[in-house]
């Protein structure tokens, strides 16, 4: 780690305030940015802390509109229970250090490509809500670890219409426990979308094929015959593209099923 | 005996309470007045030479105290090998130098290129990052094939080529061997990897030197499994310190499973800079640096075959084996893939015939040395996946040709030089077909099917040779070192007893378990003993701990040295007793004499012993407190059989381990509680490789496997709930307490039986094509087989 400082503003406005400084750079649940900081990948000068503001913490439920602070724990929204198949995928990341320290804003943020709620953002059709506007979560997503977030923008909240179904299944790299490929679906006002993380070299991706298929009939055998091309899926040593290919598929299925 | 507390009581562990709560004393807990830290800078390419070094900038750098390079330690000793082998010809292994930092060139990621010194760690770390290293990048050798290639890049420019050397065993039978294959009704042939691992102990190293210039004298406290072993190298091959000057500590270790045996470059140079600068040097190893500069396991590439005659009786055994040695000799590297892995070959077999060969192989890659299991695990995994294809092939029952096959005559002198005293590897079977339920399978099987899984599954057995080892052979065998252990017994005043043992403890509960033996041998309660260990200034000269043979050896030779101590004991109470000494006898913590009720209790006696008022001080002195060193005369060699069943699942190939069953044979058992304990550790070790770990290298000598993102470490719900049993014991005929050494046992003999159920599965499901897949059978290796 390099030395830096620390500022913990307790408003918004101050955080904004303190990241409009040189090289300043929010800290969130520091789940992905501290490990970063200790390898020397990163130097900022200043790190703003997000989590002592309340304003940017907590769950409400508001006319079937889930909203979640930037700053939320993955396991608050664990607990939470009113968007049962998130509260799902939130507690199944990491292990509970990561949940009780790890935030939505920031995993949003990082847009890793093989986390798990970009999935259920895209999915659900969420509202990447930040201190300037409101994105939609189709215009989020921009490639691995590349997002709309301007610089300084923060995410204060996600709003997530709440699916009439919705399920994620992650099959887990066996190291890391992210998603070696991950699938999260709906069915709701929005349609039906699918929503595939981990197997895509551009990152979280939605499946429309699998889409239009479950529109007219919402059950596994639907995705009979479907399959996405193993050309521009991930391959390492946990799984050529064709095996995450080949996935994307089995895990559709199963998310269906399980969103039953 | 003592009802609760001697041989055979399943006691907790005593040491788990500092452990478990937070209060135990490792390396890094242990901070010197005035220390300094040092950040090694390390090669971020596999094969380079150094142009230059320059370092001028980065030693003006705040707090930096001296800035150290492979030229500081010119003119200074290499890091030594233990063990030579003489390769098949007869001549010495090619044996290169290993400077403590490196000179000319480096060899793998991660070796050290300087060592920068300063107040602060971040201050020495910043350093580092101004130091302009000039390396010109060579291609590297990683894949052992190719290095063995002419004209393949040399690791070390000064060997002939990458060979260590080329090993045959026993070359003398190579002829027989082939002419048994040429007449044989049936060979089986495979071809299979034993893949790198890390050894990943909870703790990682760390090395804290010290000098006092009063006394000239030098201390490292370091994460060793054998602080003596390292003073001896350290001292007499590196330094060139006396080892009356130099005293190595190892206090509380997190675990060690083979990698913390070897000496390594940090402690050399924490032990030499300490001496330079006057200052304490502390280095704590970060979890990445583990990954590059903890000397690596396994790594074998391997052609085995099995030549049967028409009633499938095993005839003759032919092996040949590429090791990885990695870019340098670490301490016991030769040894593992000859010596604790071609003597292993018979396993459990009457096989007449072995012939193996193993060529081990320089490659621009971290050392490889011995862990868990060390040989032994490569050995059994060859042939008990090899007796599984033969039997497939012949349309047998896997478990009844290797019945057919057992060793049932004890001692039974194997092919490839060892002789086995005891076993029963029918009893240890039987035992195995019982608590694993085998004639449930196939119900289990319909239930699996039911849920769309296919079900396996995979029986293997297992030898090993532990209680390491016979100094006399082992000197033959190329070792540089005896392999005795010691103990010296001091009993107190009031009747308590230390035992400075030189078998270091890093988990495997010798704090709970020696003290037992002596509490049956005296008849007096287990806490009144207390288990001293990890310190030269206070044990007696030891070989350490690894090789499974710390009851064995180090277990013997403290039942030596109180076998002394209970005879000047009964000396003393015959003197008290005014009775003749050949009529005392020892009993539940009092001599009395033979068919009288007279008798005196321990604590009297050795009351007496130091407050020697009414003593034959014209026979005896006075004190009590006895040495013993005990060299076995053999191995020793635990034995057993392993089940696994698994379920795979087909749309992903993700395996789960559903039942998981181990019968072993130990011989005597010292706390059955502590036995359990190392077997599921080993189980978990075993199936953490059968499943998930592996080490990648990519061409470049880069490795992937950098951190726990990518490297899988087998963690609680990626093992079962273990049946294992000990009650099959042969006892060791050959040390006093009859018990064999039980801590690498799970590694050994779990991963056959892993991948003999996943292929069993596979098999089942109509995968005739599949005969093998090689470890880690991660779901997308078992996807790929099943879709190949
Ligand atoms: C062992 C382990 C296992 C894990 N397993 C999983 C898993 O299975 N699935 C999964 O999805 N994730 C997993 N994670 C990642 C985890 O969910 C992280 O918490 C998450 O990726 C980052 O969130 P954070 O709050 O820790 O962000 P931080 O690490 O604090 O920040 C991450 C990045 O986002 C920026 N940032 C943070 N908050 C905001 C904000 N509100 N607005 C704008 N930028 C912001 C930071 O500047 C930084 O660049 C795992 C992490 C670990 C350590």
């Amino acid at each position: 780690m390099y030395a830096f400082e620390l500022e913990r503003p307790t408003t918004l406005a101050d955080a904004i305030k303190a990241l409009g400084g040189e090289e300043a750079q929010p800290l969130s649940g520091g789940q992905t940015l501290i490990p970063t900081l200790k390898q020397r990948l990163a130097m900022p000068s200043t790190l703003v802390s997000l989590t002592g503001i309340d304003e940017l913490k907590g769950i409400k439920n508001e006319g079937g509109t889930l909203t979640i602070g930037g700053a939320t724990c993955h396991a608050d929204v664990a607990k939470d229970g009113s968007y049962p198949a998130l509260s799902d995928l939130a507690g199944h990341i990491g292990d509970p250090h990561v949940r009780n320290r790890g935030t939505i804003g920031g995993s949003l943020a990082n847009n890793d490509p093989s986390a798990c709620y970009p999935a259920a953002a895209l999915a659900s059709g969420a509202t990447i809500v930040t201190n300037n506007r409101e994105i939609a979560a189709d215009n989020y997503f921009t490639g691995l670890f590349e997002t709309a977030l301007d610089e300084g923008e923060i995410i204060t909240a996600v709003k997530f219409p709440i699916p009439e179904k919705a399920a994620y299944v992650k099959f887990e790299q066996p190291a890391s426990r992210f998603a070696l490929v991950g699938v999260f679906v709906t069915k709701g006002a929005n349609g039906v979308r699918v929503a595939v993380t981990g197997a895509s070299e551009g990152g979280v991706f939605r499946w429309t094929e699998a889409e239009e298929a479950l529109s007219s009939n919402f059950a596994p055998s639907a995705l009979e015959g479907l399959s996405v091309p193993a050309d521009g899926m991930i391959g390492d040593l946990h799984g050529t593209p064709e095996y995450r290919a080949h996935l994307v598929g089995v895990i559709t299925k199963r998310a269906v099923m399980k969103a039953g | 005996m003592p009802a609760d507390g001697g041989i055979g009581a399943p006691m907790k562990r005593r040491e788990d309470v500092r452990f478990l709560t937070g209060t135990g004393r490792y390396t890094d807990d242990l901070n010197r007045p005035g220390q300094a830290y040092v950040y090694f800078l390390r090669s971020s390419v596999a094969h380079g030479k150094i142009n230059s070094v320059n370092t001028e900038a980065a030693a003006a750098m705040p707090g930096v105290i001296r800035i150290f390079t492979g030229a500081d330690f010119e003119g200074i000793g290499g890091l030594p090998c233990g063990w030579q082998v003489t390769d098949k010809h007869g001549q010495p292994m090619q044996e290169p130098g290993h400077p403590v930092l490196a000179q000319g060139k480096v060899r793998h990621v991660g070796d050290p290129i300087a060592a920068v010194v300063a107040d602060t760690l971040d201050q020495a770390r910043d350093a580092a990052e101004a130091i302009e290293a000039d390396i010109e990048e060579l291609p590297a050798v990683i894949d052992m094939k190719k290095a063995l290639e002419d004209g393949a890049p040399k690791v070390h420019d000064d060997l002939t080529s990458n060979l260590c050397y080329d090993w045959g065993f026993v070359e003398e039978n190579k002829g027989a061997v082939d002419e048994a294959f040429a007449n044989a009704a049936h060979v089986t042939t495979l071809e299979l990897k034993n893949q790198r691992l890390v050894a990943n102990p909870m703790e990682p190293r760390v090395a804290i030197g010290d000098y006092d210039p009063a006394g000239d004298n030098s201390t490292l406290y370091t994460t060793s499994q054998n602080p003596h072993v390292i003073r001896l190298l350290m001292g007499a091959f590196v330094l060139g310190i006396p080892e009356h000057k130099l005293r190595v500590v190892a206090p509380d270790v997190g675990g060690g499973f083979g990698t913390k045996i070897f000496h390594y470059a940090e402690e050399a140079f924490c032990t030499f800079a300490a001496k330079q600068l006057r200052r304490p040097v502390k280095w704590t190893s970060s979890r990445s640096e583990a990954f590059m500069s903890d000397a690596h396991g396994r790594d074998h590439v391997t052609k085995i075959e099995l030549a049967l005659d028409a009633d499938n009786n095993f005839t003759a055994l032919r092996t040949e084996t590429y090791a990885n040695m990695g870019a340098y000799l670490s301490t016991f590297a030769p040894s593992v893939p000859t010596w604790l892995h071609g003597t292993l070959m018979a396993g459990n077999y009457k096989t007449p015939l072995i012939y193996v060969n193993v060529k081990a192989v320089f490659t621009n890659t971290v050392p490889v040395d011995a862990y868990r299991g060390a040989g032994r695990p490569e050995a059994t995994f060859q042939l008990e996946r090899l007796v599984d294809k033969a039997a497939r092939e012949l349309g047998v029952d896997p478990i009844a040709l290797r019945r057919q096959n057992f060793i049932t005559q004890f001692p039974y002198a194997t092919p490839v030089a060892v002789e086995y005293d005891t076993g029963d590897y029918e009893a240890t079977m039987a035992k195995l077909e019982e608590i694993a339920d085998l004639s449930g399978f196939e119900a289990r099987l319909e239930e699996s099917k039911k849920k769309g899984k296919l079900r396996g599954l995979g029986v293997n057995c297992y030898i090993e040779a532990c209680g390491i080892a016979p100094s006399h052979l082992v000197g033959q065998l190329g070792a540089r070192a005896g392999l005795y252990e010691s103990a010296t017994v001091r009993v107190n005043a009031t009747g308590g007893l230390v035992v400075m043992t030189g078998s270091h403890s890093h988990g495997q509960g010798h704090e709970t378990a020696f003290p037992q033996v002596i509490a049956e041998m005296i008849g007096i309660d287990p806490s009144m003993v207390e288990i001293v260990h990890g310190d030269t200034a206070n044990t007696p000269m030891g070989m350490g701990t690894y090789g499974s043979r710390s009851l064995a050896v180090g277990g013997s030779a403290m039942v030596r040295a109180t076998e002394k101590i209970i005879n000047k004991a009964k000396k003393i109470a015959a003197h008290l007793l005014e009775a003749s000494e050949g009529d005392i006898e020892l009993k539940d913590g009092a001599f009395s004499v033979a068919g009288t009720d007279k008798s005196v209790a321990w604590g009297d006696v050795t009351l007496a012993a130091y407050v020697p008022h009414n003593y034959p001080l014209e026979d005896i002195e006075p004190g009590l407190e006895e040495t013993a060193f005990y060299d076995p005369n053999n191995f020793t060699y635990p034995s057993g059989a392993y089940a696994c069943e698994v379920e795979v699942d087909p749309e992903t190939g993700k395996v789960t381990i559903e039942s998981f069953a181990a019968a072993d044979d130990f011989g005597n058992i010292v706390n059955p509680m502590i036995v359990s304990g190392q077997v599921h550790g080993g189980i978990a070790q075993g199936i953490g490789q059968a499943l998930l770990e592996g080490c990648v290298y990519d061409e470049d000598g880069q490795l992937l496997t950098g951190s726990y993102m990518d490297y899988a470490m087998p963690r609680a719900d990626d093992v079962p709930y273990y049946a294992v049993d000990h009650s099959c014991q042969t006892p060791c005929t050959h040390n006093p307490l009859g018990v064999k050494g039980c801590g690498e046992a799970g590694a050994i003999g779990s991963p056959p039986a892993v991948v003999n159920a996943v292929v069993d599965a596979l098999q089942r499901a109509g995968k005739t094509e599949v005969t093998h897949i090689d470890m880690p059978l991660s779901p997308s290796r078992v996807w790929a087989a099943m879709n190949q």
